[in-house]
């Protein structure tokens, strides 16, 4: 059900609710005496048409004063207020209501009959009008947790998306023919390299395949993949792309998201290293420390070229994908000095060891 | 094949030494084609041209700083040109377009030939233009995030941000970077066409404005008006170019 149709049930709602309200209020005073049941439902009727008109104004002052972040002398305050100098208004428009039927001659006299129930009416107009408060109350309560869970599925929609996205562009097809072109040259020079590096890519794609559909992985996992990744791109860059390694032993078992730092590592390839004639290196670092895992992807890059929408985006993945998983427990760090540019994540260390 | 045949003066131009070895290994049965020089860059490759003067380059389309079509378009036109690329769709659909000879990686025997074939009978004629051949293969939405210009023997790079205006001079483009300015064979249109229509307004027949360095205009004469630039320089804006440039301010308030 949307906001809007059940905000429109809600206050069809509210009016049914007035007609036994409507009963209620004549009986009263007709019960109390002095008043007969046709004039009395002549008067209440529109009285109270007009109660349940007054008191929808309830749903500003509890806007504008949300239960949550007031104190108790505000919330009785600026209701208890309103509730007064409301019902008084209203038992003003019933006394001029009254005030003109007694013109009429069937209801000769109901302005005098109807004075000794003022008080009466006006203390009911009081209760009625807290009553529609608190309803108002539990409509915004409603209100607020229908829009949190709309939220919370948006952005675990939004995390999913990410994730698939991610998935999908996992092997880059510009890495794969390049690949297989490096391989198809080698055949001639070094046919065992070319078979090395056969294996590597298969690996790698094997391990794309297989990690992708976990849901946690172990950092050492992770960066199997990688190695392979970068062998691969080091045959292809030879003395252009070098690579520094700092994987702190005791982070190898924590968990990672699969495929979490590979479009890190892609990115530091193209965006980095084949944009630069003479080449460069990219730097892998992970610690743990005080229950947090550090990673660092760092490459050198051209300060010239300006970054492409493509590197954007993948970042973007990464931000969402870390969202999704850790919320505001992670966080991602992206910098760019001199011509060093540089990812940095943090995230709680949980460890994995259990699990293999 | 007579002995008075002129050999085919050829440039291997690839950033992957395997890849070019790949095209050396594949020319090993044509004698008819000599290697000139391998170069493993834009810069080399431009290099190399200007030296060898070549008939027929092998050039690979990603490359660091100056991709191919940067190449090209140092190089000009009278050359016959077979492109390199191991995956790109819309370059793939800029050659076929404009029925340019490419290779894709990894490259094989049968299609070599075919396009060196090709290449071969249609040596002489010219290229397409390299700006019409690189904007065919921008991927949309995408606009050129550097200008390739060269001074004499030296190229100069120039990142779109740094360009302050550019004025149309006969084939040429005059661009106004940094104090300097750079002459470029190419139509002002052309240049258009490439700029992003966020940053940079044709306010003239003549002139295209980086719309960050404008501060202020100024009337001058009865229809037209002046922009001042933050280096003090004066464009004339022709009434058109200032209801565009009017359009685009606004939008961005």
């Amino acid at each position: 059900m949307d906001a809007l149709s059940s905000r429109r049930n809600r206050l069809r709602l509210y009016k049914i609710a007035w007609l036994p309200v409507c009963a209620l209020l004549i009986y009263l005073v007709v019960s109390t005496g002095g008043m007969g049941w046709l004039e009395t439902a002549v008067l209440m009727v529109p009285l109270a048409g007009l109660g349940e008109f007054i008191s929808l104004s309830a749903w500003y002052s509890c806007k504008f004063r949300p239960i949550q972040r007031s104190t108790i002398l505000n919330l009785i305050g600026t209701h208890l207020g309103a509730a007064l100098l409301l019902s008084l208004l209203w038992v003003g428009m019933g006394k001029l209501l009254a005030h003109f039927l007694s013109i009429l001659p069937w209801f000769q006299g109901l302005d005098a009959r109807f004075t000794p129930k003022v008080g009466l009416v006006y203390g009911a107009g009081c209760i009625l009008y807290l009553l529609s408060v608190a309803f108002h109350y539990v409509a915004l309560a409603q209100d607020a947790s229908r829009e949190a869970e709309a939220h919370a599925l948006k952005s675990s929609l939004l995390a999913r998306d990410a994730e698939l996205k991610a998935l999908k562009a996992q092997v880059n097809p510009h890495f794969l023919f390049n690949s297989l072109n490096s391989i198809s040259a080698l055949t001639s020079i070094d046919p065992a390299k070319a078979r090395e590096m056969c294996i590597l890519l298969a690996e790698f794609l094997r391990m794309t395949l297989g990690l992708g559909e976990k849901s946690n992985i172990l950092l050492a996992e992770e960066m199997a993949l990688l190695d392979r990744f970068l062998a691969i791109e080091k045959v292809r860059f030879g003395a252009r792309l070098k690579l520094e390694e700092d994987i702190q032993e005791q982070s190898k078992p924590m968990l990672v998201l699969p495929l979490l730092l590979q479009p890190l590592v892609e990115n530091a390839v193209i965006h980095g290293i084949a944009n630069l004639p003479a080449g460069g290196s990219i730097r892998l670092v992970a610690h743990c420390h005080d229950g947090r895992l550090s990673i660092i992807v760092e490459n050198t890059f051209d300060p010239e070229s300006r970054p492409a929408r493509r590197d954007g985006l993948g970042l973007a993945n990464v931000r969402r994908r870390l969202e999704g998983r850790y919320g505001e427990e992670a966080t991602m760090q992206v910098s760019a000095e001199g011509d060093c540019f540089r990812v940095h994540l943090s995230l709680p260390a949980e460890s994995g060891a259990s699990l293999n | 094949m007579s002995a008075f045949t002129k050999k085919i003066r050829a440039l291997i131009v690839d950033d992957e030494e395997l890849a070019r070895h790949v095209i050396r290994e594949l020319l090993q049965c044509h004698p008819e084609i000599e290697i000139l020089a391998e170069c493993a860059n834009g810069f080399e490759a431009a290099k190399a041209f200007a030296e060898h003067q070549p008939s027929l380059i092998f050039l690979d389309v990603q490359m660091p700083k100056l991709t191919g079509f940067d190449v090209l378009e140092l190089i000009g036109t009278d050359v016959s040109v077979i492109f390199i690329t191991a995956y790109d769709q819309y370059a793939m659909r800029a050659f076929e377009v404009h029925a340019v000879d490419y290779l894709l990686k990894p490259i094989g025997r049968e299609r070599f030939e075919a396009a060196l074939e090709r290449a071969k009978r249609r040596m002489g004629e010219k290229m397409p233009p390299a700006h019409e051949l690189a904007a065919a293969a921008r991927p949309p939405q995408q606009f050129l995030e550097r200008l390739v210009v060269k001074d004499g023997t030296r190229v100069t790079l120039i990142p779109v941000g740094k360009l302050d205006y550019a004025e149309a001079q006969d084939d040429y483009v005059a661009l106004a970077s940094q104090g300097k300015k750079h002459l470029k064979q190419q139509t002002i249109a052309g240049l258009e066409a490439g700029l992003n229509p966020d940053s940079f307004v044709r306010i003239h027949r003549s002139y295209i404005v980086n719309l960050e360095r404008v501060v202020r205009i100024e009337p001058y004469g009865k229809d037209s008006r002046l922009a001042i630039l933050t280096d003090g320089a004066r464009l004339p804006v022709s009434r058109a170019g200032y209801a565009r440039l009017k359009a685009l301010l606004d939008e961005r308030k």
